[in-house]
């Protein structure tokens, strides 16, 4: 069967609705990520959720068919859509990070849509880092593979709240159920050594079309849902961390205009919790209190503000409060530290050099810092700690970080935005490695 | 305000807001793109909402080519004189005396020249980083740039030397002489630009909505007529309703024919159109699969 045979398919109708309709300012936005080669129908279920939400437009169809054309193909090949720069059609090689657009009346979908083959560590957690939930594909004639493995380990590395695992091409495994069943299996037991909270299983076939949007009619065994109902109704509200305040000031408003002489806005966005005007807050890491005044925007004043808002806060007293300082709930205080465990991405084809000293930007502070230490890399392919003394390009690591001025921070683990943090070369101005606190 | 009131455009105007934020911080010297098109009158907004009741910390910039729309131009200034900030014009006109810019013709399309007239400005007043109002769902190029998009001394963009970008941890560091371009709503698409334009209830230029205008039929577009678009022998001028999706150039911007007179009624059309933003209403981007990518290899938006 052709897995890019995709021309008839196009014509046929959906019953998806259109994304049309002016309710949609109501829709309720979702990040995601598709993680597979394209040998796993990763390109024909992005063109397949594309297609049935009407997001394939029709000079982009053409375009990509008068290229099949002139390739020779019999069909349209779905996967030019995805696959977009000259430099990438020159060398047949796709290059990092692509972002895709759809949009449901219920929700409005933005996919990070990463190759597969080289670099895949440090794109995955690249697109990862900002998804709700992940897609892991899995081929239903080839089972959990190393790669899954692997898939799944960056999700909860990376602390994707949601985990879908999709396994495609059942129509070329007769649609079995115990194909289906025992997939799930091997994935469950393996993912059982992961932090991964919430994990779904979707027996699917994206050429077809079955489970993705439509039912079909050959997966009645089948009572979960599918994946556009899935992807429609998860639970992301408490995907951020809805407990502790934190506000990292970004930039602060001193007009100093005859009417606003003494006005000193704190702007920022809320990275995590809520604030009611009136809460009692510390600034850190000075430790000085005070209470919150006003929360504006603009031309609005609100009672409250919650993650992740963008406002501009006012608090009572005078104090000397600059970017990189952080407000929190008196009651709820992170922590302030100059040394800390983390795991480390390292991003960069230049290898740590642990006798040198980086720039650390955590929130919205920048210091300098070391890695002081290389506990174990981890091997992703089988999950085993081996020692280094070094860490090249797509190398995972636990390490011991000592930085110059204090970090105010909390483990990844509870709070994405306080927990993570990157470090750039000073010299070559890169970005070389990302970091969790554990 | 509560959780379940958080709606996807809530969830882009925050993000954008914070970028901006960053921006002013983190950089020594940045401007904004004006061009007085939809997408630029969205980021003045979401502008006012990062700083306001301050100053912008930074100016407003237009790169003129000098073929615009007099509607967008007239719109341009009366909108930089309402917000009272700083509006600094570069034209074109300027560059082609200089020698920088030669055109086969006056009337050919400028928008391929628009870079050497920006990179002049940003070596002019020194800027770092020129925040722009590009999207990712435009065009090919622009699904695989970063928010926070490096440019080398020579204005140009290297698709497979990106620096990756985490979280909304971005990386606004630069040698002397080298620039970022900041696209603040990367991840918005045209609806959600004008669903945004009706919540806000902005204003935008007049020719956005349906209007009569003179046409040629041309390839696959509606040119519009103009001291620089004349029709060939043989090629009959029709008078339509059309409104256009892009302002750019008036040599290459086509209209489409619509019947959309106000922003609900854009969004309805725009909601059921089946043509791509760029691919109904920009000649310039027809030439070849790859011209967005190549353009900005040469120092493009």
């Amino acid at each position: 069967m052709d897995y890019f045979n995709f021309k008839n398919q196009l014509s046929e109708g959906s019953k998806m609705s259109v994304v049309g309709n002016i309710g949609l300012d109501r829709a309720e936005l979702l990040r995601f990520i598709a993680a597979g080669s394209v040998d796993d129908g990763k390109s024909t279920l992005i063109g397949r959720l594309l297609h049935d939400s009407k997001s394939i437009f029709e000079d982009q169809l053409s375009s990509i068919a008068r290229t099949s054309n002139k390739r020779g193909m019999q069909s349209v090949d779905l996967s030019l859509l995805t696959d977009g720069l000259q430099a990438e059609r020159e060398q047949g090689i796709t290059i990092d990070v692509a972002y895709r657009y759809f949009a449901t009346p219920k929700r409005k979908f933005i996919i990070a849509d990463t190759p597969g083959h080289e670099q895949y560590t440090r794109n995955m957690v690249t697109g990862a880092s900002t998804a709700n939930l992940a897609i892991i594909l899995i081929d239903a004639r080839k089972g959990v593979l190393t790669q899954s493995r692997r898939h799944a380990y960056l999700a909860s590395l990376v602390g994707i709240p949601h985990l879908v695992v999709a396994v495609n091409k059942m129509d070329l495994v007769d649609y079995s159920r115990e194909v289906f069943e025992r997939i799930c299996n091997d994935f469950a037991t393996f993912a059982q050594g992961l932090r991964l909270r919430n994990i779904e299983y979707i027996p699917m076939s994206a050429l077809v079309g079955d489970m993705v949007v439509e039912r079909g009619d050959k997966l009645a065994w089948y009572e979960g849902r599918a994946l556009i109902d899935l992807l429609e109704d998860i639970d992301i509200e408490h995907d951020i961390n809805t407990d502790d305040f934190r506000f990292p000031v970004q930039w602060v408003c001193r007009p100093q205009t005859e009417a606003l002489h003494d006005f000193r806005g704190y702007m920022g966005r809320v990275e995590s919790g809520s604030i009611r005007v009136g809460d009692a807050v510390t600034i850190l890491p000075s430790g000085l209190t005070s209470r919150i005044k006003e929360i504006l925007l603009y031309q609005d004043s609100f009672d409250d503000a919650f993650a992740p808002q963008s406002v501009t806060l006012t608090i009572e007293d005078h104090l000397d409060i600059s970017r990189g300082d952080m407000l929190v709930k008196t009651e709820e205080q992170p922590k302030i530290k100059k040394e800390f465990t983390a795991m480390l991405c390292w991003l960069s084809e230049q290898s740590l050099d642990p006798r040198r000293k980086y720039i650390v930007k955590h929130t919205t502070r920048m210091v300098k810092g070391v890695v002081s230490q290389i506990d174990y890399r981890v091997d992703v392919n089988t999950l085993n700690h081996e020692t280094t003394d070094s860490l090249k390009m797509n190398d995972i690591a636990r390490v011991v970080m000592k930085v110059q001025q204090p970090l105010v921070c909390d483990d990844y683990a509870s709070n994405r935005a306080t927990g993570s943090f990157i470090m750039i070369d000073e010299t070559s101005n890169n970005t070389v490695a990302a970091g969790m606190i554990c | 305000m509560s959780n379940q009131t958080f709606t996807h455009l809530d969830a882009l105007e925050s993000e954008a807001i914070h970028i901006m934020r960053e921006v002013a911080a983190e950089c020594a010297n940045p401007a904004l793109l004006f061009s007085g098109g939809k997408d630029s009158v969205v980021l003045l907004r979401l502008a006012e909402k990062a700083f306001r009741p301050g100053r912008f910390p930074f100016p407003l910039l237009h790169i003129d080519t000098e073929h615009n729309f007099p509607e967008v131009i007239e719109f341009r200034d009366h909108r930089a004189m309402e917000l009272g900030e700083r509006l600094i014009v570069r034209s074109m006109e300027d560059s082609i005396k200089r020698g920088k810019v030669v055109l086969r013709s006056q009337n050919q399309s400028r928008n391929p020249f628009q870079s050497i007239t920006l990179l002049d400005a940003i070596a002019e007043f020194g800027f770092d980083a020129c925040i722009g109002g590009a999207r990712r769902d435009e065009e090919k190029a622009r699904a695989k740039e970063r928010i926070f998009s490096f440019r080398d001394e020579f204005g140009q963009w290297d698709p497979k030397n990106q620096r990756p970008e985490l979280w909304s941890l971005y990386n606004t560091r630069t040698h002397p002489g080298e620039n970022i371009r900041v696209f603040p709503i990367s991840n918005w698409t045209e609806l959600d630009v004008w669903e945004y334009i009706a919540r806000e209830e902005l204003e935008v230029p007049s020719i956005y909505f349906a209007h009569w205008r003179e046409v040629i039929p041309r390839d696959a577009g509606l040119l519009p007529v103009s001291y620089l678009v004349q029709p060939k022998e043989g090629e009959q001028v029709e008078k339509i309703m059309v409104r256009f999706r892009t302002v750019g150039d008036m040599s290459c911007t086509c209209p489409v024919a619509s019947q959309a007179k106000n922003v609900s009624e854009i969004i309805a059309e725009t909601a059921m159109t089946r043509i791509t933003e760029r691919g109904a209403t920009r000649m310039d981007d027809q030439t070849s699969d790859a011209s967005m990518e190549l353009r900005k290899k040469e120092g493009y938006f």
